[in-house]
């Protein structure tokens, strides 16, 4: 048993990384809408799935024969990143204003919130497994779709016995351009102030000429875009989707913004690699059909002992 | 009737609302004779509901009788056991398929591995599921609202995943041959006609209506009403609102548990996919659809989110504008029921009184939205605060 655990320890550990940065970059959009909102956005799983299959149909339509290297590649991907983020960043605009907005004109509880947000979310599934998957690739709705292979699988260095391989090195690298550009936005522009004054006090913030509606909705954009970019990354790297890989991935990425401290944009990104290497390095011990009982169970742990995170929940305090 | 103040109001939801409220009115000032018939002709209802007369009409292209059973039944059994989280405590969870899972597996496990009488394995059943409901609630019922849905999700999946990857008890393959309920001599036979288990699932609801009516009655009923429109307010007058969130936890999780039981001892084969997440959160548009909180509006609810899927199935010229069995389309309208619903009418379309005015006012459940300042375009709802 211990001699698995160390012989698999690097090449788990590389891949818990590689997941890692995708819960991260989903992590991100729950802990935004929740600083401002107080909300649970359901259905932001479905904004990261839109994101995958965005990306599916711009690789399918690209076809590349073999896969590519050097400028070509570089320029393949920021157009795939650039349209998954737009796309998913319009849907979730879309999202609050279909499901949220019309809910928070009249003063509705957080419980109704939730359970719209649930219902936005089952809707959004069902809609891409009947309609639109069949629709965008002509094959029937729950069937997995597999995508051409973008990037080599080639091995760009090895610790011990990990190889480290292209497509993880643009997943992490990515991963972190994306979040410290936002880090930067949220904490140095004037929108970005605009968010960290209506996480910390609504009704401060409408008094200082903040709009609310404005901020709600850059919210859910940057949220949504970086769940699309997560969901490029994601294409990229496993190379198929299906109209209901958001579930278990936003629980996940749900869990890892509660791990990192909800509300706190480093928090997410923290608790998003915290749950990677915990799932991987428990599915050494357990096998690999046990890893999303491991990170449900962090989940329910994480909330016994600690439910304000690791970097705790003081979104406003540890923004401002 | 009372209603006729609002019919010129252009949301239809709410003139459906204003012709259920002249009947709540009735039904407030009845006499304990009328009260009482209402009960007679809603067991004479429930007694001849299988008749083929009206399964032609209700369900031309399957054995209505097994309708009723499943789904309709089981899933008016779910809903109001359910609504005694969400409706009555004001707690939502997510994972309710994991009792109905705990109660099903107990029954399949126990019958088939030990050879137990089906009736001790159905008391096993609803122990287990109140266990586990109390394992769960004890850490979690501690959070906030919101957590909690997410932990009862994760909560949910890991019993599937575990049922799933455990060999001992059937993986991935379920169990097979499941004992029937035992035969009671000379009363009833249980067997593979489907009328037996239809009498029993129509027992086990009214015995669980009654239980639910009396305990919404009682100082619990109250206390979960307390805890639902204010927990804080609720702890400061003397509330133990943590035990009572998590009797509540455990009551819903037994009703869920009594129907897993019930569903395995018929059905005689159960598997890990029969819980899917998808299960739970079509109960939970049940309760949410017909109105939490009260039970009739829950049992309208989970009959119609049962049954119509069921009898589009059978409308040919629907078959033929979808090109598809029309029923695949249920749980898209059941996700888009669910956004209507909160944004017009979060209460449900028969809902209590109480609960409704909760809503309005903001109250009813986890708190309010952040970022939510009422300002001049806001709409703010005083006509239904009463």
């Amino acid at each position: 048993m211990l001699d698995d655990f160390l012989n698999q320890f690097l090449p788990s550990t590389v891949g818990g990384l590689v997941f890692g940065s995708i819960y991260a970059l989903v992590a991100l959009g729950y802990t935004m809408v929740y600083g401002v909102l107080r909300l649970i956005n359901f259905a932001h799983s479905e904004i990261f799935m839109i994101g995958t299959f965005t990306s599916l149909v711009v690789i399918t339509a690209i076809a590349p024969a073999s896969p590519l290297t050097g400028i070509a590649l570089f320029g393949v991907m920021l157009l795939i990143i650039v349209l998954s983020a737009a796309v998913s960043g319009g849907a979730a605009i879309l999202l609050e204003l279909v499901a949220y907005r019309p809910l928070r004109r009249k003063g509705a509880t957080r419980l109704t919130a939730l359970i719209s947000a649930i219902g936005a979310s089952l809707f959004l599934q069902e809609l891409f497994a009947l309609v639109i998957i069949p629709w965008l690739t002509g094959k029937p709705g729950r069937n997995q779709q597999s995508s051409p292979r973008l990037v080599d699988r080639d091995t760009v260095f090895s610790i011990g016995n990990a190889d480290v391989r292209t497509d993880h090195i643009i997943v992490v690298v990515a991963a972190v351009i994306m979040m410290i550009a936002l880090d930067r936005l949220v904490n140095r522009t004037k929108i970005g102030r605009g968010i960290r004054a209506t996480a910390q006090d609504p009704e401060a913030a409408v008094l200082m000429g903040v709009s609310i509606d404005n901020i709600v909705r850059v919210t859910f954009l940057l949220g949504g875009a970086m769940a699309g970019v997560a969901g490029a990354l994601y294409l990229m790297e496993f190379e198929n989707t299906v109209y209901n890989v958001g579930f278990v991935l936003g629980i996940k990425a749900f869990t890892a913004a509660v791990l990192g401290g909800i509300g706190n944009l480093r928090g997410a990104l923290l608790g998003g690699i915290v749950l990677g290497l915990i799932e991987n390095w428990g599915a050494i011990f357990l096998g690999s059909e046990w890893k999303d009982v491991i990170a449900f169970t962090v989940l329910v742990v994480v909330l016994m002992f600690r439910p304000t995170g690791i970097l705790g929940e003081s979104l406003q305090k540890a923004r401002a | 009737m009372k209603g006729n103040g609002v019919t010129g109001n252009a949301n239809p939801l709410r003139r459906v609302g204003a012709l259920v409220d002249g009947a709540r009115d009735w039904w407030e000032h009845a006499k304990a004779w009328q009260r009482y018939a209402v009960y007679l002709g809603a067991v004479v209802f429930a007694l001849i509901l299988p008749a083929p007369a009206i399964g032609t009409f209700m369900s031309p292209g399957s054995d209505w009788t097994t309708v009723l059973i499943y789904p309709i039944g089981t899933y008016i059994l779910l809903a109001v056991g359910l609504n005694v989280v969400v409706g009555q405590a004001g707690l939502l969870d997510l994972g309710f398929v994991a009792f109905f899972a705990m109660g099903g597996y107990s029954v399949a496990y126990f019958g088939t591995e030990y050879g137990w009488n089906y009736w001790a394995t159905a008391v096993m059943g609803i122990a287990m599921a109140a266990v586990s409901g109390v394992i769960l609630g004890a850490p979690t019922l501690r959070l906030r609202g919101d957590y909690l849905a997410i932990v009862t999700l994760g909560f949910g999946e890991i019993v599937r995943i575990t049922a799933n990857n455990t060999d001992e008890i059937g993986g991935a393959r379920g169990i097979t041959n499941v004992p029937h309920p035992t035969d009671i001599p000379g009363v009833v036979d249980f067997g593979l006609l489907p009328a037996p288990y239809y009498y029993l699932i129509v027992i086990a609801i009214v015995l669980v209506i009654i239980f639910s009516v009396r305990l919404q009655k009682s100082r619990v009923g109250r206390a979960w009403a307390a805890i639902r429109e204010d927990e804080d307010a609720a702890e400061l007058m003397g509330v133990p609102t943590f035990k009572f969130k998590l009797l509540a936890f455990a009551i819903g999780a037994m009703i869920g548990g009594l129907a897993g039981g019930l569903h395995a001892g018929r059905a005689v084969f159960i598997e890990p996919n029969t819980f899917p997440f998808i299960l739970s959160a079509t109960i939970l548009a049940a309760v949410v659809l017909g109105g939490a909180g009260n039970l009739p509006g829950v049992i309208l609810g989970a009959f119609v989110i049962a049954w119509l899927p069921e009898r589009f199935r059978e409308v040919n010229w629907l078959k033929d504008l979808l090109g598809r069995d029309p029923a695949e389309y249920r749980i898209l309208l059941f996700g888009g029921v669910l956004v209507l619903m909160m944004a017009l009418r979060p209460e449900g379309l028969l809902p209590s009184r109480r609960r409704k005015a909760e809503l309005h006012e903001g109250t009813g459940g986890m708190g309010t939205m952040g970022a939510e300042v009422t300002g001049p375009d806001t709409d703010v709802s005083t006509e239904a605060a009463k």
